[in-house]
């Protein structure tokens, strides 16, 4: 297929074990997407560590460690927008208590950097379903142009 | 058959120059094995002096940032120095957005590392 007839939008949503190999598929398959779409190098990063973080927080947190429990993901990305959605089967969790890491009695702390790398990152982050679901959106950065 | 090593270190006067082997410092397993080599550096010194050389790395997780802290940590107790080098463009954004670029040794070059732990 010429690049002129690719899709300018695709969307999937899929059922995973929590392991390395379905992060790797998650986010080779994202990433290839957003490359055809021309998104730049700082965009394809952001979203690889929010993916990663988003990934990581439901199989530790929400499944315990769990890698053979289901996660589900799903993601639309366009010529501008990018969003993914993680949704975990766990207890969850109340995302305003977590500490903030970046505060300076916390930043020798070994863990809670995930979700402070996602805001960071990406330009829009929900949390619902008490903590089960997070959905997150980044726009294409523009390039300067000269 | 013995596993790889993550690291490629080279020691010299006294300093541990250590290099990352792979490129994407994610997988929950890999950073534990990461871990665990530098733990072993940090148990062999008497006063461990560490140079963490960055220039292969391209992605690094919040997880690996706890392991690196608590390498850091564990450096301190031994009253050693530790500093890290060559870490690129979105790497750095990751230790800023942290605020880890205040707690760890973050310099510009391998040298300026060195110079750093003597």
């Amino acid at each position: 297929m010429s690049k002129d007839a690719e899709p300018q939008h695709t969307s999937e949503k899929h059922r995973l074990q929590g392991n390395r190999e379905s992060m790797d598929f998650v986010q080779q398959t994202i990433l290839d997407t957003m490359e055809r779409l021309e998104y730049g190098e700082r965009d394809l990063f952001a979203v690889r560590i929010a993916v990663e973080e988003a990934i990581a927080n439901a199989v530790l947190h929400g499944h315990q460690g769990d890698q053979n429990r289901l996660f589900e993901i799903s993601w639309s990305i366009s010529s501008e927008v990018v969003t993914v959605t993680v949704c975990d089967e766990g207890r969850g969790y109340d995302a305003e208590a977590v500490p903030d890491p970046t505060a300076d009695e916390n930043l020798t702390l070994p863990s809670g950097r995930g979700l402070a790398m996602i805001n960071a990152f990406m330009s829009d982050v929900k949390i619902t379903d008490k903590g089960r679901r997070i959905e997150m959106t980044r726009a294409k950065e523009k390039l300067s142009e000269g | 058959m013995a596993e790889q090593s993550m690291l490629q270190i080279f020691d010299t006067d006294g300093i541990s120059n250590v290099e990352f082997v792979e490129s994407n410092i994610l997988d929950e397993l890999a950073i534990r094995r990461i871990g665990d080599e530098l733990e072993s550096v940090i148990d062999r010194k008497g006063l461990p002096k560490i140079v963490l050389n960055f220039e292969n790395v391209s992605a690094l997780s919040s997880s690996a940032l706890g392991m690196l802290i608590t390498v850091n940590t564990k450096v301190s107790e031994k009253h050693g120095k530790l500093a890290m080098a060559c870490i690129k463009g979105s790497i750095r954004e990751v230790f800023r957005i942290t605020k880890l670029d205040k707690a760890f040794k973050i310099c510009d070059t391998v040298g300026e590392a060195i110079r750093a732990v003597k």
